[in-house]
C-alpha cells in the first residue's frame, strides 16, 4: 500500500498548478482520491470529519453487488449449456459467462466514466464517484443478448440528460441505471422483452455452439405468467422443466444478468444492511408493499394467471428484489425522511405489483415503480416534514 | 424600398428567428411541438400553415386594431383565427389529404396555440399591418425551423427515413443497427427541444439566467 502511495505522491507535482499535465489534473485528482481518502479538510466552521466518504460508500455498494454479479455470470453460461443440451462442468459455464458478461461492464464502465472524466474536465471540478456504482449496475439489468452498442448509447444518455444536465453526482432526480434501462426498453423494446434475449444461444468468443434442443423456450417466468391463456400458470424453465418459489430465490432461470438470484441479492442485501449504507426500512417496505398487494390480488384479484401469480413467487421472480435492495435504496434518488422511507418503499412495491398484474403489456414492473416513485420522492419529503412543523407548531400554540 | 425593410422591421423578422424564438426562448407552442414532429413531412406542414395563420391573423387583428372595443377583443381575435384556421385546415384536406390525417386535430388546434395570442395580443393591436405582417412571418418560420429540426433528427434516428425515403442504407441494419423506438415517442421531442435551447443559450449569452 505505501509503495502505491509513494507512486502517486510522486506523481502528484505534474498535475498541479504549473505542472506539466496540468489539464489532467481533475483525472488524476480522481484518481487519487479514490484510491487514498483525501485529508483536505474544510477551512471555516466546525465539523465532524467522518472516516468514511462518498467514494467509500460506493466501494461498499459495489462489492455487495458482487454475488449477484457472479451468480450472474454462472448463470449466463449455466442457462447457455441447457439450451444446448450439454452438461460441461461449472468452471466451464462460468467462464462462458464471464466472457459473455464482461463486455457490458467495460462498455458501461468506458462510456460512463469517459463522459464523468470529459465534464469534470469541462466544468473544472473534480470527478465524482457517483458512477462507480451505476457503472456496475447496468450490466446486471440488461439481458445477455443486448446488442452492446445499444448499451453504449444508453449509458451516455442517462449520463448526459439524467445526471449531469441536473448537475452531477448526488444531484439527479431519476436513479441513472434505470434511466439507462428505461432508454433501452422504450428505444429497442424487441431487445429488452419477448421470449428470444434472456438466453444466449449462439456463441462467446468461440465458446459454446450447438443447436438448441427441441422443448427449447426462452421465455421468462413472469413473461411466462402475463401471456399465459390460462389463469393458472405452470411456470417452466427453458427446456421445459418444472420451476417453483425454489428455483426463483435460486436464481437459474433466465432473466437479465444480475436479477434472476434472490439469494446472492439477500447476500448484497446483507452486506448494505451490516454497514448501514442502506435504509432497511426501505427495503423492507418494499417488500410489505410488494407482497401485501400480490396478496390482495390473490384473494380479490380479476381471473388472470398474473392475479393468481402467488405473493411470495412476486418476490423471488423477476427484478423485484434487485431492485428492492440496490435501486429503491439509492441515497440520492429515494426519501430521506424517515417516515417518507416507508411510504416511498411502500408505494414502489405496490404499484411494482399493480404494474405486473394489471398490464400484460409490462410483465415486469419494478423498473417503472421505482422511476415514477423517484419524481415523488421529494414531494413525500415535504409533506413529512410539514406535518411535522404543524405538529410541533400545535404543541406550542396549546401550551 | 427602404421604407418597407427599416431597421426597426428587420428586427421585427429577425428576432424570433433566434434571440427571441417563440419555442427556444419563450417556450410558447411546444405542445404542437411535441405532437407533429415525429415525421418531417407533417412537422414542415405544420410549421408552414402556423406561418400563414400568424402572418394574416396579425394583419386582420392590426387593421381592425382601432375599432375593436376592448372589453370583447380576445373574442374577436378567436373569430380572426378560427376563420383562417378553417381555410387552412379545408385547403389542406383537398389538396394534401394525407398530411391532413397524419396532423389530425393540429391543425383544429392552432387555434389554441400560444403563440397566435400572443403575437396577437403582444403586437398586432399596436403596430401597423406591415409590420405585424413581417412580425408573423419571423414568429412563424421561428416556430417552424425548430419544429423542422426536431422532426429531423426524429425522422432520421426513429425511422431512418427523411421525408419517408430511407436513408439509412439496409447494409448497416444488417450490421445490428437498430431504429430508436424511443425518438417516435413525444418525450423525445422534449430532449430534442432542450437541446436545441442548450445550444442556443451557450452561443448567445445574454439569454443565460
Amino acid at each position: 500500500m505505501s509503495a502505491l502511495k509513494n507512486i502517486v505522491d510522486k506523481l502528484k507535482p505534474h498535475f498541479e498548478k504549473g505542472g506539466k499535465l496540468e489539464k489532467f489534473h481533475s483525472v488524476f485528482d480522481g484518481f487519487e482520491t479514490f484510491l487514498f481518502v483525501p485529508n483536505s479538510t474544510s477551512k471555516s466552521g466546525t465539523h465532524i470529519h467522518d472516516a468514511i466518504d462518498s467514494k467509500r460508500t460506493m466501494i461498499v455498494v459495489v462489492i455487495a453487488l458482487i454475488p449477484a454479479l457472479l451468480f450472474g455470470m454462472y448463470n449466463v453460461g449455466y442457462q447457455h449449456y441447457l439450451s444446448v443440451g450439454q452438461s460441461v462442468g461449472f468452471w466451464a459455464e462460468f467462464l462462458f459467462g464471464f466472457l459473455a458478461v464482461l463486455p457490458f461492464i467495460v462498455v458501461s464502465y468506458v462510456v460512463g466514466l469517459g463522459i464523468e472524466f470529459i465534464v469534470a474536465q469541462i466544468k473544472g471540478h473534480e470527478i465524482q464517484e457517483g458512477f462507480l456504482v451505476t457503472g456496475f449496475l447496468i450490466p446486471l439489468i440488461v439481458p445477455v443478448d443486448t446488442p452492446l452498442w445499444m448499451v453504449a448509447v444508453a449509458t451516455a444518455f442517462a449520463v448526459i440528460f439524467a445526471k449531469e444536465v441536473f448537475g452531477g453526482t448526488g444531484m439527479n432526480i431519476f436513479n441513472v441505471a434505470l434511466v439507462t434501462r428505461a432508454f433501452l426498453f422504450f428505444a429497442y423494446p424487441t431487445f429488452m422483452s419477448g421470449d428470444n434475449v434472456w438466453v444466449r444461444t449462439s456463441t462467446t468468443f468461440g465458446l459454446g455452439a450447438g443447436n438448441t434442443v427441441d422443448t427449447f423456450s426462452g421465455a421468462t417466468p413472469l413473461g411466462q405468467v402475463a401471456t399465459s391463456p390460462t389463469p393458472h400458470a405452470d411456470l417452466m424453465g427453458i427446456v421445459g422443466d418444472k420451476i417453483g418459489f425454489m428455483d426463483g430465490f435460486l436464481g437459474l432461470i433466465p432473466g437479465s444478468i444480475g436479477e434472476t438470484s434472490a439469494l446472492a441479492i439477500l447476500i448484497g442485501a446483507a452486506i448494505l444492511l451490516v454497514t448501514r449504507i442502506a435504509s432497511w426500512k426501505t427495503m423492507f417496505s418494499v417488500f410489505a408493499g410488494g407482497a401485501l398487494v400480490a396478496l390482495a390480488f390473490n384473494l380479490w384479484g380479476p381471473d388472470t394467471a398474473s392475479a393468481h401469480f402467488p405473493w411470495y413467487n412476486h418476490l423471488v421472480f423477476g427484478g423485484f428484489a434487485f431492485g428492492a435492495v440496490f435501486m429503491a435504496t439509492d441515497p440520492v434518488t429515494s426519501a430521506r425522511t424517515e417516515k417518507g422511507k416507508w411510504i416511498y418503499g411502500f408505494l414502489i412495491g405496490a404499484m411494482a405489483i399493480i404494474i405486473r398484474v394489471l398490464n400484460p403489456g409490462y410483465p415486469e414492473g419494478m423498473m417503472l415503480a421505482i422511476l415514477l416513485m423517484n419524481i415523488f420522492a421529494p414531494l413525500i419529503d415535504y409533506y413529512v416534514v410539514d406535518a411535522n412543523v404543524k405538529r410541533r407548531l400545535k404543541r406550542a400554540i396549546n401550551k | 424600398m427602404s421604407k418597407l425593410f427599416s431597421e426597426k422591421t428587420k428586427q421585427v423578422f429577425l428576432g424570433p428567428l433566434s434571440k427571441n424564438n417563440p419555442i427556444t426562448v419563450q417556450v410558447l407552442g411546444i405542445c404542437s411541438a411535441l405532437a407533429v414532429t415525429a415525421k418531417l413531412e407533417p412537422a414542415l406542414v405544420m410549421g408552414l400553415s402556423v406561418t400563414i395563420i400568424v402572418a394574416f391573423a396579425n394583419v386582420i387583428i392590426s387593421l381592425l386594431r382601432n375599432t375593436i372595443p376592448n372589453r370583447i377583443r380576445i373574442i374577436v381575435q378567436l373569430v380572426v383565427v378560427a376563420a383562417l384556421v378553417t381555410i387552412v385546415s379545408e385547403i389542406l384536406k383537398a389538396f394534401a389529404y394525407d398530411v391532413s390525417v397524419q396532423l389530425s386535430v393540429y391543425i383544429g388546434l392552432i387555434i389554441t396555440n400560444c403563440i397566435l395570442m400572443g403575437r396577437l395580443e403582444a403586437f398586432a393591436m399596436g403596430n401597423k399591418p406591415w409590420e405585424s405582417f413581417v412580425d408573423g412571418l419571423g414568429n412563424g418560420f421561428g416556430y417552424a425551423w425548430i419544429l423542422v429540426v426536431v422532426a429531423f433528427f426524429r425522422e432520421l434516428l426513429g425511422s431512418g427515413s427523411l421525408f419517408g425515403f430511407k436513408v439509412i442504407p439496409q447494409s448497416l441494419y444488417e450490421a445490428g443497427y437498430s431504429n430508436n423506438g424511443l425518438m417516435i415517442l413525444p418525450p423525445m421531442a422534449l430532449v430534442l427541444v432542450a437541446c436545441i435551447i442548450w445550444v442556443h443559450r451557450s452561443k448567445n449569452k445574454e439569454l443565460q439566467e
